[in-house]
Formats: structure tokens, sequence, C-alpha cells
């Protein structure tokens, strides 16, 4: 690749259930944030890249890409991007290449979602469009049964035990106390998580990732363009996507994602890093068996030891790998378009260094893991100083 | 009219059961009386995804087993119920669509409370015999309802049982000889439309209703057939409940144990439009070639069919086709008297 | 809001109703639901319509306990991915079980089941659930 792509800026909206603000308000809120961090100007954007799961079933608005472009006061190139929840990371890798292509070299990508507008049932339903409707949703299959059926398989072949399902739940809440835009920034215990209503067995509510609104933007540039606008340019050094098949019941295993596999492994090449090299990473913890599977996936940890691993500590902030710093999908919300983009923006900050709190001391290479759908899609971006 | 005979036959009773003291608890009522009473220890109910659809369906598939038969070779598929899940839109072609039926057949669903079974199986006799169709299904299935509080309760229950009627005298396991009904215009139990649960006339439903029909039905195929009590080896009358049948058999000099294969209705209560047929696929379960049965239906509003039905040599070989009516009886799970209202759309 | 509308349930009723999938008869691969191209032959393949009978073990199971639309008033119910004796792997309901038939590598055969209404005055669905074989 001649030249790199950097983030020059990212901005966030706090997450959770944010009664007075639509759509297009907290579009516009996390970009205008992100332009400010970058100390730029709208105008100096070239193109925009906005990734939604779901607007139309949850807010009855779809052409988010002429909506939010006009809201920002722009007419310019703007695209939205689907991919379930790994939208988010879609519009990432869109906007990456736009500049690569020679085409831009400012790209504003933001990713938004409005949930809680609509009733849990339709949110939940809404949901499932991710799935394959015709042939899961139909029986009746929610998305906490999906993970729960991958849940059980991973219990039974590696003997994952219910303490250890709740490790990385009790861990992403504890991460989200120090993130401020986080939805639950309070402790839990194994107790809790155990003992919470059961969704789909053996998963708890606290098993799963809330229903939320959020945005988040990040501002890429060229290389030679980034240096204009901040000293701590992070670049993305790699980038995999692969997909599978949309139905779980259609997959090899129900114990890994392999197209989370297959995007890591193409991700790592193009960055020329591999697991061992990864300090922090965000991943895709919708349920907390995803974590689980996630941290194996990725090659942190033998598959069927991703379990005991989290129990043991070693993803905290400070251990072997720091995953979830900033609480997750779990700890700080799941705003479906937007985590993606959340995901990048915490290793951002990370790298630079300035997120606070929970930073990972040294931190120079990180990763975010972003999961559409029960699996079918997974996109691994890799950022570097 | 060629002689038309059963081809295969195929039953269904769901899993779930519920004990009348059970039922009796929740309104304070003497379970032991009720017992006694009514003749019916326990009743069989739908699961929450049961319906008449559902269980003709699974009869249907069952008559196919032992049939052994093309399913497109079927030209008539006529499902009889009082709890068709649709008040518009037939059970039989969901029923025909399922079992691979194609689309060469004429369909329709049938109601006369707890003969629509048996009017269906006279159907498709009929059209079988006059050889407009090579092969007919009948089909009577039930989800019979029964008001809260109501007698109806301890004995309204879910299951049913089917026919294929052919005219091919190797294909019989069994032939139907003749058939007689008596019918009148006697309202000893309704449904009005957007009811939910029938009205019945209490006592009415004996005497001028059940007694008058059977007899007159059991005692004309007789006259007709040349026939007596004593040149049947087994009986089938409608179980409304485990008493009336009995007494019937008193009236009309069958002996019990002539009664007692067909008689399932203290173990599953009253299936309705599956009521007698199940007690025939019972007895065909248990007969042996050559004995000959009687099948008096009973239906409210009212009338009463009536079948002379000889056993055939392939009873033997077709018998285990499929699951009998004893092996769905014995497989049962009890549920509590909540449940049993969730399922049936008492609360919700 | 997932319901799926009238022609939209009806074109796969076939395929609901009964186990009828596809195979592609140059490899021998069984497909349910059923697939338009085979993933291994591809162009090369050949695609016949194939009815599965049925029958198969449990791969792995959950109990529903919040539905989505039109199953609010079903839960709790078993749901699992049930691996067919001819190979394909399918997603389907489990009824009439006691507690101790949900465990992965339970024996199922199929059962023609309702699986939702589309409420009180809209159709009904049916399709295939399984039931543990003793």
């Amino acid at each position: 690749m001649a030249e790199r792509v950097a983030v020059i800026g990212v901005g966030l909206t706090k997450f959770g259930e944010l009664w007075t603000k639509g759509i297009r308000d907290l579009a516009i809120e996390a970009g205008a944030k992100a332009m400010e961090d970058a100390n730029m100007n709208s105008k100096d954007i070239d193109a925009m890249y906005v990734g939604n799961m779901s607007a139309g079933r949850f807010a009855g608005q779809e052409h988010l890409n002429a909506l939010i472009a006009d809201q920002t006061g722009l007419n310019i190139p703007s695209t939205r991007v689907e991919g379930a929840c790994a939208s988010g990371s879609l519009a990432v890798r869109e906007g990456m290449f736009s500049i690569l292509a020679g085409q831009h070299d400012i790209v504003l990508v933001g990713g938004a979602e409005k949930m809680s507008d609509v009733s849990t049932a339709q949110a939940t339903t809404g949901l499932m469009g991710a799935a394959d409707e015709e042939w899961e949703g139909f029986h009746g299959l929610t998305f906490p049964g999906l993970y729960a059926l991958m849940a059980k398989k991973h219990m039974h072949d590696f003997g994952t035990t219910r303490e250890q399902l709740a490790a990385p739940a009790i861990k992403n809440h504890h991460n989200a106390i120090m993130n401020p835009i986080a939805q639950f920034p309070f402790e839990i215990t194994t107790e809790k998580v155990i003992n919470a209503t059961m969704v789909a067995d053996p998963l708890t509510l606290l098993d799963c990732s809330p229903i939320s609104d959020g945005a988040a933007a990040i501002i890429l540039a060229r290389e030679s363009v980034a240096r204009k606008y901040t000293d701590t340019p992070v670049f993305i050094g790699g980038t995999g996507l692969s997909t599978d098949a949309l139905a779980l019941h259609d997959r090899r295993t129900l114990t890994a994602l392999d197209a989370a596999v297959r995007a890591s492994k193409r991700a790592y090449e193009m960055a020329g890093v591999t697991a061992k090299d990864i300090q922090v990473a965000e991943v895709h913890d919708c349920f907390t068996i995803a974590e689980i599977m996630a941290v194996e996936d990725l090659g942190f940890f033998k598959k069927g030891e991703g379990g005991k691993a989290t129990m043991d500590g070693e993803t905290q902030i400070g251990g072997k790998i720091s995953v979830n710093t900033s609480g997750g999908l779990k700890g700080a919300g799941h705003p479906v378009g937007a985590t993606g983009i959340k995901q990048a923006a915490e290793i951002v900050m990370q790298l630079r260094g300035d997120i606070g709190k929970r930073q990972v001391s040294g931190a120079e290479i990180g990763l975010t893991h972003n999961v559409g759908g029960s699996g079918a899609t997974a996109v691994v971006n890799i950022f570097k100083r | 009219m060629e002689k038309t005979g059963i081809v295969g036959y195929g039953a269904y009773v769901p899993k779930l059961r519920i004990k009348a003291e059970t039922i009796a608890d929740v309104w304070g009522q003497d379970a032991g009386r009720i017992i006694n009473g009514l003749g019916i220890t326990e009743k069989a109910v739908p699961n929450k995804d049961e319906d008449t659809t559902t269980i003709a369906v699974q009869i249907g598939k069952n008559a196919l087993l032992r049939a052994g038969i093309n399913p497109k070779d079927i030209g008539a598929v006529y499902v009889g119920s009082e709890s068709h899940p649709y008040a518009v839109k037939p059970t039989s072609t969901i029923v025909a669509e399922a079992l691979g039926v194609g689309t060469d057949y004429t369909a329709a669903d049938t109601e006369f409370a707890c003969k629509a079974g048996s009017a269906a199986i006279q159907m498709v006799m009929g059209l079988a015999g006059s050889k407009m169709i090579k092969f007919g299904l009948a089909i009577g299935a039930d989800t019979a309802q029964g008001a809260p509080g109501d007698p109806l309760e301890y004995s309204a229950a879910a299951g049913g049982a089917g026919f294929i009627v052919g005219k091919d005298k190797k294909q019989f396991i069994a032939t139907l000889n003749d058939t007689f009904s008596y019918s009148t215009d006697t309202p000893d139990f309704w449904r009005r439309p957007k009811a939910d649960y029938p009205s019945h006339g209490g006592r009415f439903t004996g005497g001028p209703a059940y007694v008058r029909h059977v007899a007159g039905a059991t005692n004309g195929l007789m006259d007709k057939t040349g026939t007596t009590v004593k040149d049947y080896d087994y009986v089938v009358f409608h179980m409304p409940n485990g008493k009336f049948p009995l007494a019937m058999a008193k009236k009309l000099d069958v002996p019990k144990e002539k009664l007692m294969p067909g008689f399932v209705v203290d173990k599953i209560g009253n299936t309705y439009s599956g009521c007698s047929l199940l007690g025939l696929a019972a007895t065909l379960d248990c007969a042996k070639p050559g004995d000959k049965i009687l099948v008096t239906s009973y239906g409210s509003g009212a009338g009463s069919d009536s079948f002379s039905i000889t056993v055939n040599d392939l009873i033997d070989k077709k018998r285990n086709l499929a699951p009998t009516t004893e092996d769905y009886i014995k497989d049962k799970q009890y549920i509590t008297y909540p449940t049993y209202a969730k399922y049936r759309g008492k609360i919700v | 809001m997932h319901k799926a509308n009238v022609p939209m349930a009806w074109r796969r009723f076939k395929s609901k109703y009964n186990l009828v999938g596809t195979k592609c008869t140059k490899c021998n691969s069984s497909f349910y639901p059923p697939r338009l191209i085979c993933p291994k032959c591809r162009r090369e393949g050949k695609i016949e319509e194939f009815e599965f009978k049925g029958t198969g073990k449990i791969v792995s199971y959950t109990i529903i306990r919040s539905g989505p639309d039109g199953f609010e008033k079903q839960t709790p119910y078993p749901i699992a991915i049930v691996e067919l004796d001819e190979g394909a792997r399918v997603t389907g309901q489990i009824v009439d079980y006691e507690d101790s038939d949900l465990a992965i590598g339970k024996k199922v055969a199929p059962v023609f089941r309702k699986v939702y209404e589309s409420g009180k005055e809209g159709i009904i669905h049916y399709g295939i659930k399984f039931k543990p074989e003793n």
C-alpha cells in the first residue's frame, strides 16, 4: 500500500436510552465532536460513509446518507453502508478504500442507531432481520436464542462453565465505569449474572447487551494530509472482511465464527502482525459467549479456553491482552450501527494515549472485531500508532 | 354402486392430559363423584401448537403409512370437526398440502357436531363407490371446547382418526358393508357464531338426543342389512362420556366386552368429531380377519351414522405400519389447570 | 413486524409443511432449507428437489423465555438446531418433550405443528417441529 490512511478525529455521543434525541440529532452530535477533535471544519470533509442497520424499522427513516449529509450542511458524496451489527466497521472499510482509491483526502465515517423509539418486542423482532428470517425467525428464534445455541454447544464441547460465561459481562461492566459515554457504568457480580432473568437458556438478561441509542464518528485522512491536523495520527494497518452462512444452522461449527477467523487472518496479514502483537482489542460482545468465542477466534487464546482466560483476568485492563476497555457492547451499550465506529474510536484513543483512567499503558497496536448477525459478517480492523 | 372399503386408517391423540380430579379441585367439586358420574378419569388436550389441522395431518400421515398408496391418487379430502381453526378457509386443503395430495382433488370441511367425521366417511364412500375418485380421505378431528366450570370441561378432548376409502377389494383392510343414517332437528347442543364455548340442553342431551338417534341408526342398519347384535364381534357407539355408550349397549343387548376394544373415552375423553372414528381405529388395532364391527356415531343437532364393517386378512399386515391408538393413549404427560387454561386460550 | 405477509408465507408452504429441500446430484449434498446453487459444485452442480425423512439429532438447543412478535404467548419454548440423518441442519422447535429430552445428541422426529398466528385475524402459519424419539 503506497500511502496509509489515518484516523485524525473521533466523536461519540452518550450511549443509552436518549429520549430527547432522534437519529439525526445523534449522528450530527457525533460528527461535530469528531470534527472538533480533529480541529477541522466540515468544509474539509470530502465524503461521508454512514453505518446504520435498521433506521427504516426503528425510526421509519431510510435514505440516511443524504439525510446526514444534509443535516451536516454538506452536499458531498455520502453513502449508507449496511451489514447488520457490523455496519459501522463496514463503513470504516469503505471510507478507507475511497481514500486509497485516490478519490478523497478526508472522509467522515459515522454510525448511528436509534432503537428505543420502538417496543422491546419490536426491537427484538427488528434485530432478527439480521438472521435468516424465513428459516430461523419463522420458528420463533431470537438473537439471544442464536447465541444461546452457541453457548450451549461451547459449554458441551469445551466444558465452559456458567461462571466463566459470566466473566466478560463482569469485566466489561467494570471497564464501563471508566467510560463517560457508557450505558451501564456499574459493577455486577457472578451471582447477579447467573440469577438474572433467564432470556434464552443458558443466557440471562445480564449476558446480553442492551437496546441502545447512540452514534459515533471518526475522521479518516490520507497520511500526507493527516499530519496537517494532528501530531498523533493512528493508522489503519489492516482490515479483513469475511462472510458466512446467514443462518446459524448452515455453518460449519457453532463454537467459532469462521467469518471472524478468516477476517482476522486477512487483517493480521495486511498489517504484518500476529495475534500476539495486539495489546488492546474491542470485540463484539453482543452476548457474553460472543466475547469468549471472539478471543479464541482472534487467536488470543486456544479454542475452548476463552472462558477460563477471561475468568482468570487475562483480558482485563493490563492483563495479557486488554479486551473491551470501553465496556464493550455489554457495558457501554450497543446502538447497532454505531458500534463498529465506537470500537474504532476506543482503539484510536487508546493508541493516542489520551483515554484517561482506562488507558492501557504503552498501547501501540489495537484491533476491532465487529460481527453482523450471528456471525454471517465479520470485520476485523487493525490500528497502529 | 361398488362396494368400498378401508385401505388405510390412522389415529392421533395429543400427548397432554389433564386429570378429572385436577379440574374438580379448581371448581371445588367432588372428583370421585364426577369420575363415577361421567366415567372419565382424564382427557387429552392439545398442546399450545396443536389444532384440528395439525391433528388431522398426523392422522392423514398415519393413514397413508398403512394404505401404502401414492397420496396423489387421493381424489377427495374431507375433514370433519367442530373446531376448524378458520371460520372461513378449509382445514382440508392445508391437510392435503401437507400430505402431498397434489392438486387434483376435491375437498371440503364438514361440521355436524360430533358426527362430522362419520359424515365425511359416507361422502367418500359415495364418491369411491360411484367411481368418481380412486381413493378418498375422511378425517374426524377436534380440539373440543368446554366452558370453564361446565361439566363439558371434564370431557371435551382433542384427537381423532381418519380413513382412506377405496374401491379395489384387494386393497381392503376392512370392507364397508353398508351404512345407515338417522337424522332429526333436535337442538341438544350448539354453538352460535363468535361464541367461545358451546351450550347444551343438560339432561335433554340424553333420551331425545343421544339415545333416540344412536338406537335409530343402529336398529335401522341392522334392519337394512338383516343382521342382529349377535352378528357383530365388536360394537362402537359414540362416546360423549363413559356412561351413555354403556347404557346404549345395555339397551340394545350388546355385551360390554364387544364395546371395550373401542372404548377409549375413559382415558382420553370425548374427542367429538374424532370420537367414534377413534373407537373404530382402536377396534381395528385389535380385530382379527373375519371379525364384524358395528359403528354408530352421534352428532348433536342431531343425527347418527351407523356402519357395518367386515375385517379382512390385510389387517394383520397393515396394523403395525403406524402407531396404534393405544400407543398414543399410553404416551402421555399431565398438565396443571393453569397450563391447561393457558394452552386452551381461556386466559390469554 | 417480521410476520410474513400472505404471499411470502404461501410460496414456502411446500418446504415448510414437509422438509422439502434440494439436492445436488453431482456431489450428492442435500440442502434444507433449499438452495438454488450448490456451494461446492456451483455452475457444474445439478440441483433437484429432495424430501428429507425428517429424523435427526439435536446439535444444540435453548429455551426461549422472551419471544418475538407472534411468539410472546408461547414462551417458554425450546428451539434446536437439528442435524437431519441425510446431513443438512435445520432450526426448529422441540415439542412434546420431557426435560431430560433436551440434550445434545438426542434423537428427534418431525411433527407438523402450528408455528405462529398473524394475530387473531390473520393467517395461521404451520411448519415442522421436532419431538424426541425413544
